[in-house]
Order: structure tokens, then sequence, then C-alpha cells
């Protein structure tokens, strides 16, 4: 188990070198910073004196150097638009990000679980081939244009909920959450649902598939035969046996709907990460762009070894020291 | 029976007068802003979210009308002493937040402070260096240049005024509000959330009076323009800046709102190569290498001549824009009345391309950003179209702003401009000619500081001569004459082509009036309750 988990220790190292690189470069070749960041009617030694000042007057190379000896140290830089420490900048927007995809996540299990399930038992029902159509729907529809349609419907024409931003919130241990308020939950309705919408597609089809399979397997048809509950059958042997699948997914999707709300933040104005990285991208803030990616591949590795977790929960026949790549 | 009525009716009375005195004072606006603050401090970063929102709490010595006129702030009155010294007359009286008195000292530690904060991306250096601060008093001080320097009012209306006690607090302390007493201002910085909202309430200790300010003002960060729409029309917010054109009919036409705009100052406009002899992305018909046509006025006066202003400005801004035949609306300082948007003129162009030696046109590329200013895509693509009209065989390619901006300033060897023909605006910050003119057309001299934005590296020394002799030129009227013949100068050479400035336009539920400003600037102060 420790070997296992310092074998992935590593891996998420090299992996975090690789994006250090790729994406340091990168931003590089997209154009200089110091362009985005000096008013416009700067003249031409104000702006080489902002580049000293920033360190954007030495080759590229030497700029990796020095982020790299202060990345050693701990510090990955100070945005160069906030001029606040980049990892701080984005911990502090994480937990509106964080809040917004666990509702998303909640929403696709709740809802798509249940759908799908009925969808695979019931194949033939007009009910299950409407859930399937519609998460077709989920699946084709553009997220900016459903989050369009949601904040017309349901904040300008029927004004239940509010349109944008994020709502009240509470400090609980240090961490700002809107998710103890009524009024937050008024906040995050709409933009967790236009997240999660895809993920509940997707679940659905899942459990669908999973659960079509595993009704036709013996063990489900012994179960049957020794005069199980239908609900014990669906609940116990079904249930348990499709998850695995299910799971996996779900937490890949999870990383992903951290790392990548952006659209959505940007639609509600939830004022999480994926917004900040949208700005630091279009403005080309280097510092927040490197942290970000950092951040995300830590955030990817946990989950990975989670979900590889969960696995041995739910299938006894994992064994973590063996599947571990 | 009659004291009783009369009781009643007293009574009635009181609540009547009570209403009114709870209309008068103003509650609560709530506004959606379209770009979001990099931080509080007043002095870390000269942008224009972070300025607006500045100018709620620290005031500078110089403020600007809805016009960008400049009008008294701190300074009640100034005026030159000699060319090279100015004299500014403070308030008396004014307060900061924490009760403290507004003083010369304040005013000294300001001037210590604005150019030198760490890591800013764009720092306030460039209105204050070089000039030489005395207190004369408590309540005067005197500013002494080198060379005459009429702009340095214009210079001191950018900047706020913090109390001296704040002249060591950090960037991050200032976004923490630990120097949240340090402003004059109408407004007191309640909370800051990076990325959501900034929240301010009422100074009722304010030296203008506190009659007509709210309450409590909350700026809601929505950068999505559908949204920030959808924000006003679901009730999320009470008004609403940089309203999307396409939605600008749709809005006024709603009862419930009112939509104002006011003309701004960013003119949108082509700029060329003036400088290479053979230019990148120039060529002939059939492809091969030609001399550089855009060298030629007449050549230059044609794609000028070919661009249907009122066409591009009811078809691609939908009105939210008027014409432009300088960099500045000739209501501005500077400008010239004689300048008019040149008349779309295809036939006149024509001719003009045939007199100067192409009578079948070229082949040309144009660039552009796509997304930095409104509707920049559609209308370089309009104007392709106007020039192929003319014969001028055009390609588009529209790019990333940060991948635009560092290319069309220095993207070919030897850092130079590597496009042949692009759209950009510019917005002039000061309310002034002198800034436009200077970076835009003037020649490019990194040591005399000109021509820093002048991306077509235009260079014609009758129109440096006038620029220079208006920035050292201190009396009013003679130096607004002095910029408007360099304007015209600059224009009838067709050093850059104009085509349109920008409206500035807000719209707010009913009962909120908004005076609509000329530079982009949402002021709580510039909304009333109906």
């Amino acid at each position: 188990m420790a070997a296992f988990i310092l074998r992935r220790l590593a891996q998420a190292l090299f992996v975090i070198g690789a994006m250090l690189v790729i994406v340091f470069f990168g931003v590089n070749v997209v154009g200089d910073p110091i362009y985005m960041l000096v008013s416009p009617e700067m003249n031409q030694e104000q702006i080489a004196e902002t580049a000293r000042s920033l360190g954007l007057d030495r080759p590229i190379w030497e700029q990796f150097l020095i982020f790299l000896r202060n990345a050693v140290q701990g510090d990955l830089g100070r945005s160069f638009v906030h001029g606040e420490s980049a990892i701080k900048l984005i911990l502090s927007r994480m937990p509106a990000t964080l809040e917004l995809a666990l509702v998303a996540l909640f929403m696709a299990i709740v809802i798509g679980l249940p759908l799908g399930l009925y969808a695979g038992l019931k194949p033939e029902s007009k009910a299950s081939r409407a859930i399937m159509a519609i998460s077709i729907l989920g699946f084709s529809l553009p997220t900016f244009w459903v989050g369009l349609m949601l904040i017309l419907a349901f904040a300008v024409g029927l004004g239940w909920l509010p349109a944008t931003g994020r709502g009240e919130t509470v400090s609980v241990l240090g961490i700002e959450t809107s998710l103890l308020t009524v009024d937050g939950w008024q906040h995050v309705a709409l933009p967790a649902l236009n997240l999660a919408l895809l993920k509940i597609s997707l679940v659905i089809r899942l459990a669908r598939a999973g659960a079509r399979e595993a009704a036709l397997m013996d063990y489900v048809k012994f179960a049957r035969a020794k005069g199980l509950s239908q609900s014990r059958i669906i609940g116990v042997h079904i249930l348990k046996n499709i998850m695995i699948p299910i799971v996996t997914v779900l937490g890949l999707e999870f990383g992903s709907l951290v790392a990548f709300s952006v659209v959505t933040e940007t639609i509600f104005a939830w004022p999480g990460m994926g917004r900040l990285l949208l700005e630091a991208i279009t403005r080309l803030d280097r510092p927040v762009i490197v942290a970000y990616v950092m951040v995300v591949v830590v955030l990817f590795v946990t989950i990975n070894l989670l979900v590889d977790l969960v696995y041995s929960a739910l299938d006894p026949r994992v064994r973590l020291t063996e599947a571990s790549t | 029976m009659r004291n009783v009525a009369t009781f009643a009716s007293r009574a009635a009375m009181a609540a009547a007068l009570s209403l009114v005195a709870g209309a008068a004072v103003a509650q609560e606006l709530r506004i959606g802003i379209s770009a979001e603050p990099s931080a509080m401090d007043p002095h870390y970063h000269n942008l224009t979210p972070n300025n607006m929102l500045a100018r709620h709490i620290y005031e500078p010595l110089v403020g600007q009308d809805a016009s960008q006129r400049l009008v008294p702030g701190l300074a009640e009155s100034w005026k030159a002493v000699d060319d090279t010294t100015w004299e500014f007359k403070l308030r008396q009286n004014v307060k900061f937040h924490d009760g403290s008195p507004f003083t010369a000292d304040d005013v000294l530690a300001t001037f210590q402070r604005a150019p030198n904060v760490p890591k800013s991306p764009s720092s306030f250096s460039a209105y204050v260096r070089g000039k030489e601060i005395s207190k004369v008093d408590d309540h005067t001080i005197r500013i002494k240049t080198a060379a005459p320097a009429p702009l340095v009012p214009t210079d001191l209306s950018t900047f706020g005024v913090i109390s001296a006690k704040c002249k060591d607090t950090t960037t991050e302390e200032f976004n923490a509000g630990k120097c949240a007493a340090g402003g004059t201002g109408p407004y007191k910085q309640a909370e800051f959330v990076s990325g959501d909202r900034v929240v301010m309430t009422a100074n009722e200790n304010w030296w203008g009076g506190s009659k007509g300010l709210w309450k409590k003002v909350t700026f809601r960060i929505v950068t999505s323009a559908p949204t920030r729409v959808a924000a006003l029309l679901a009730g999320d917010v009470d008004m609403i800046e940089a309203v999307p054109t396409s939605d600008v009919a749709k809005l006024k036409g709603d009862k419930n709102l009112n939509v104002v705009s006011q003309v701004s100052n960013r003119v949108v406009y082509f700029h060329m190569d003036h400088f290479r002899d053979v230019s990148p992305f120039i060529k002939g018909k059939d492809g091969s290498e030609i001399k550089n046509p855009l060298k030629d006025v007449r050549v230059r006066k044609a794609l000028s001549m070919a661009i249907n202003r009122p066409g591009i400005v009811e078809r691609i801004m939908e009105k939210e824009a008027i014409p432009a035949g300088q960099l500045l609306p000739d209501s501005f300082f500077g400008t010239s009345k004689n300048l008019k948007p040149v008349a779309f003129d295809l036939n006149g162009a024509k001719k003009l391309l045939a007199e100067a030696g192409y009578p079948n046109g070229f082949k040309m590329k144009m660039h552009g950003p796509n997304g930095r200013y409104t509707n920049d895509t559609k209308i370089i693509e309009a104007a392709a179209q106007m020039f192929a009209r003319l014969g001028i065989e055009t390609e588009v390619e529209t790019l990333p702003p940060a991948n635009f901006f560092t290319r069309a300033s220095q993207g070919a060897p030897g850092n130079v401009p590597e496009f042949s023909f692009i759209l950009v605006g510019w917005a002039a910050g000061t309310g002034e000619s002198s800034d436009s003119l200077k970076a835009l057309l003037a020649t490019f001299n990194p040591q005399k500081g000109m021509g820093a934005t002048n991306r077509g590296r235009y260079s014609n020394a009758a129109f440096d001569a006038k620029v220079e002799e208006g920035l050292r030129t201190v009396d009013d009227k003679k130096r607004d004459a002095i910029f408007g013949e360099a304007m015209e100068i600059g224009m009838n050479d067709v050093g850059l082509i104009p085509t349109h400035f920008q409206l500035n336009t807000w719209a707010a539920r009913k009962g909120f009036k908004v005076e609509p400003r000329s530079d982009e600037y949402t002021l709580a102060t510039s909304v009333a309750k109906q």
C-alpha cells in the first residue's frame, strides 16, 4: 500500500515537472505579458521599467531558472496582474469552485442513477425512451447555451432563482461556504445544474448499460429464484455491480468539473477559480496559469488515488499493490 | 372631535413626511460591472476598473466631470505661477474616513507612494515623475517641473490621494481593507471579494455633502455580457455598464428600463505600415513582391474613402458608435472642428488609387484582435469587403489579443511591428488629445518617449514639431489650437484611418437615473434615485 502511494507520488512529480516546462514556455510563445499589463499611455521607457520590475526583461530560460529556484523553496511566484501569491489567489477561489462541483456531482448521482437504472431495467417503456432522448440532448447541447437558457427561463422569465453570483457565505473552519445558507443554495442551483447536465446524461447511460447487462446475469436470476425482493435485487445485487465503472468515470469527471468549470463560472458570474484561469490566460498572467496547472495535476492525482481506494472497497478482488499501473 | 381630526391629519402628514424622507435617503445600489479590478490599492495598477472603483474612496486633487473636463477635486483651485510652476490650493475642512484632517502632507505622501508601488503591472509613475512637489502651507502646494508642463492638472486627475498614515500600506493590506480609512471620498470600502464583488458604504461626513449618496453600493463583477443583461432583467442588479450592442435596441424598448449612452474617448482605427519599403503582408495581384503602396498618401486616402463609416456604425455597431474623422470627438480639448469623417466615395477612391499607379489594386492581409474592442472581428471583415470593392484583394486574420498586441508592437525581427495593416483602438484616458497625438502618430523615439504606440511608425517632421510645441504651451487656449492643427496635419496626411468612436452605454431599472460618462467609469455618484 505504502509503496503504491509512493509510486503514485513519483508519477505525480514527473507529470508536474513536464507540465511546468510546457506551460511556462507555451505562454511565452503566445505573447509577451508586458503588452497585456501596461496601460497603453505608457511610453517606451516606462514599459521597459515595468518589464524590469516584473523580471520580464530577462531571457525566457533565465526567467525559468529563477522560477525553478523559487518553486523549490515553495514559492510559485506572484500574479503579474494581482500582485498576490498565485497559489494563494487560486486557493482563495477554490472553495467556490469545489462547492459548485460537489453540488453538480451530487445532482449527477441522485438524478442520473435512478433514471439510468429505470431505463436499464425497463428498456422498452415509453418513459425509458424519453429519458434516453433527453440524455442525448444533455450530451449535445453546448454548456454556454444551456446556461443562458436556464437563466432566461428560471431567473428572467419565472423569477424563481437569481441569475448570477454566489450567495451569502458562512465561515466553517476558515473556509467560506455558501452551502449552509438558503440564499447560497438558491444561487448555486442553476450553475450546478448547468454543470451537472452533461454528467447526469453520462451517469444515465452508464447506469442503463450496466443495469441491462447485469439484469441478465446468472446471479440475478439466482437471486430472483431464491425469492429475494425486487428492491433487494436492484439495490444490492445489481447496483453494487454496476458501480465500478460509474465510480471511475465520476471520479475522473469530478476532476474535470473542478478544473474546467470555466464556461459555467463565466456565464453565471460564479467567483471560482475557473474564471480566474480564464482571466489569467487572456492577460497572460503566467504565474497564475502555471500554479493553476500544478493545482489541477495534484487534484487529478489525488482523485485517481481515491478512486483506486474506493475500488478496493467496492470489489474485494482488486488489490492495490497489483493494480498500481 | 376636531382635535381628533387634527391629530389624525398630523399623523398622516408625519407618516407622509417620513415616507418622503425615506425616499430622499437612497438605500442600496447594485451595479453589474464588466471587468474585474486587480486590487483595491489606488496606486497599484493604472487600469479602468481599478481607477473607477478607487475614485469612490480616494479622490484626486483634480476631478474629471462626465465629459472629462477638469473640475476641482481635493484642490479647490490651481494656477500656473510661471511656465514651470503650478500652485494648488487645497480644500479646507476635508476629513479622511478615520476623521483625521486632510492637509498638504497627505499629498506629499501620495506623491511618494504612487510611483513606487512594488510589482505594479502599470504604475502611475508617468504622472508623478519629473514633478518636484513642495508644501507652501497646510493647504497650498507647489509643483515645479524642469520644462514647461501644461498637463500637470490633467496628470493629477489620474490618481487618488491617500492619508499620510497609509503611505507604507502594502497592496495586499489595501485589499484586506487595512487602510480603508485612508481616503476622503464619498464612499468607504466595506468589503472586497476578489473576482466577485466590491461593497462600499456612504461616507456621511463627505465634504461634498451626504445628500444623494447611497447607503450601500455593491459592485458585482459579471464579465459575460449576456449574463450582465440577464442579471439586470432578473433584478439581481439595478444597473449594468457596457451593454452589448446587440441588446441595446431590445433594452431600449423595455418600459421598465432606462438606457443612456455617451460618446466615448475610444476611437477605433486602422494603422498601417509607413516604414518598410516592402511590407510583409502586401503583394502584387500575381503574388509578387511590390513596393509598399501605403507609403503613398493617395493610396492611404483611397483606403479611407473606401470605408463606409455610416454603414459600419449602423449595421455592425447597431448605432452604438459615431463615425470618426480624428482621434477624439471634436467636443474634446485639442481637436479640430475642421475635421469631419471622410465621406464614403468609392469612385473617387478608385481614381486616386489609379493615379497612384495601382489601377488594378494589390493584395493585402489585415490583422486585428478578436474580442478586444466591441465587434472588432465583424468590423475588420466588413472593411475587407469594402477594400475588395476598391480592387484590393484583402484577407483577414484575427488573433487573440495577447498574441496580437505582442506581434503588432514588436513581432518582426529587430523588435519592430510585424503587420502591414491592423485594426486597433485607443482610449484617451486624460480626456484631451495630447496623449493620443504623442503615442499614436509622433515619430517613434524611445529617448523622447514619443510614438510608443505608433505601430505603423508614421513619421512626419511638421507633425512632430506641432505636437512638441503644444506640449510646452501652458496657455490653454493656444495649446488647444496647436493640438488641433497637429491633428489636422496627421489626419490630412492619413497617418492612420479612424473609423468610429464607440458609445459607452449603461442600462438601469426604472427609478435609477444614470448620468453617462465619456470615460468608461461607472460611478455610484453618477446614479440618482428617481
